[in-house]
């Protein structure tokens, strides 16, 4: 391994743990997760942009025929959950489909591939995929709440929204139990969101950097570990992608109940 | 877990794609392809119809030629009949204009025959008169003998 030498196991470890961030305390910001996830969308979106702004109805190019692809899979899963009318779902699905699976991407590149390149400019610490950041899940989570209560009061109002809260599920009599399970319920939402995506793609992570440690100690385990690499980035394919998709799902169904009485 | 004010930049980062998408991607998009949609509607549905037209016009064509031969059949036979009639007609004609002509023909020599007679019974009767009165010597009163010259004319008749 080209960083061994002086540092240990555990140090390399944290070492890739480690987030860039400036400041301290709350008021610090994970440099490196801001960047590459910013960079990542400002690209995506530009390039869908551009080509949406050009996008014509006759035979669609390669790129647009790709991204109109992707698109109406998306649009085809909200249009089966989310019956209400709304402008905002469909591209907020898209928005967290195709975001968070480009920054769960950045996890198939090899470990020690962008740390590397950025401790020869200088840069000290980089965690490259943004998803292993809760900031990042968390902001996106919340933020989704933030939406969902949003559509809770466009299409109940305030007083439908508060009927619904005190009498479901066990009529009006018990009215604070309901209540306090809906406040429960309702936070478990974000929770849940940003927890899943965090904990998927941080143990996925954590076996990259395993496996690069495995094949640090010695030359005789690099031909398995380089095998067992491949395997788990072949199988992490299918999880970048499921987790992408969960996470689209699962605002998409939470739109649709905050949209329609139950 | 280290939660810091990242949280707050990724929300804004989240809520500046939202907005990306929401005003420059997916409408466009979704205009493209539910005018696809339609162009393609429309052009199956166009092609059925020019099929379906075409079927329609063969079947015309064919009944036209066939009503066609039918009147082309009709008019042959009615030429045909029509000259036969034509040839029945003239022969008709040609007989009567024969009988006439023969029928003039004979009353005109009748009358020749007549007016003939006429002049040999009125010379005949003068020539009588005339002999008898060489035979007699003498005048005979043709006023008085008219009755007896009449009969000898319708006798001579």
């Amino acid at each position: 391994m080209a960083t061994a030498g002086p540092q240990t196991s555990g140090e390399y470890i944290s070492h890739h743990l480690q987030n860039l961030h400036v400041g301290e305390g709350f008021w610090s910001l994970h440099l490196d997760t801001l960047i590459v996830s910013g960079l990542l969308g400002l690209i995506a979106f530009g390039a869908m942009m551009l080509l949406a702004r050009k996008a014509s109805s006759g035979i669609p190019s390669g790129a647009q025929n790709c991204v109109e692809m992707i698109v109406s899979v998306v649009n085809d899963q909200v249009k089966d959950t989310f019956h209400a009318k709304s402008g905002l779902v469909t591209p907020l699905a898209i928005t967290i489909f195709v975001w968070v699976f480009l920054m769960n991407a950045m996890d198939l590149i090899p470990v020690d591939f962008l740390p590397l390149a950025a401790s020869s400019a200088g840069v000290e610490y980089l965690k490259v995929v943004p998803t292993t950041d809760p900031n990042l899940t968390f902001g996106m989570s919340i933020a989704v709440f933030f939406i969902m209560i949003a559509m809770n009061l466009k299409f109940k109002g305030v007083r439908g929204l508060l009927k619904e809260a005190l009498t479901v599920p066990f009529g009006k009599y018990l009215f604070p139990i309901n209540l306090l399970f809906r406040i429960i319920e309702d936070l478990a939402k974000p929770i849940s969101l940003a927890l899943r995506l965090f904990g998927n793609m941080y143990a996925g992570e954590m076996v990259f950097i395993l496996l690069a440690v495995w094949m640090g100690a010695s030359y005789w385990w690099v031909p398995a570990g380089a095998m067992l690499s491949l395997g788990w980035a072949l199988f992490h394919i299918l999880i970048i992608t499921l987790q992408a998709f969960v996470f689209m799902m699962l605002t998409v169904v939470y739109m649709s109940m905050a949209a329609e009485n139950h | 877990m280290n939660i810091n004010a990242t949280l707050l930049g990724q929300a804004l980062w989240f809520a500046l794609f939202i907005w990306l998408t929401m005003k420059y991607v997916w409408p466009p998009l979704q205009k493209a392809m539910q005018d696809r949609q339609k162009e393609i509607a429309d052009g199956l549905a166009a092609g059925e119809k020019g099929r379906q037209e075409l079927a329609d016009a063969a079947e015309k064509v064919n009944q036209e030629l066939q009503k066609t031969k039918e009147q082309a059949m009709e008019i042959i036979s009615q030429a045909e009949k029509r000259s036969g009639e034509l040839v029945e007609e003239a022969k008709n004609h040609a007989k009567a204009e024969g009988e006439r002509i023969v029928s003039a023909a004979k009353a005109e020599v009748e009358q020749e025959v007549n007016r003939a007679k006429e002049q040999l019974r009125v010379q005949v009767a003068s020539l009588a008169l005339a002999g008898a009165e060489q035979i007699l010597q003498k005048e005979i009163d043709a006023n008085s003998h008219a009755d007896m010259l009449k009969r000898l004319e319708s006798e001579l008749g």
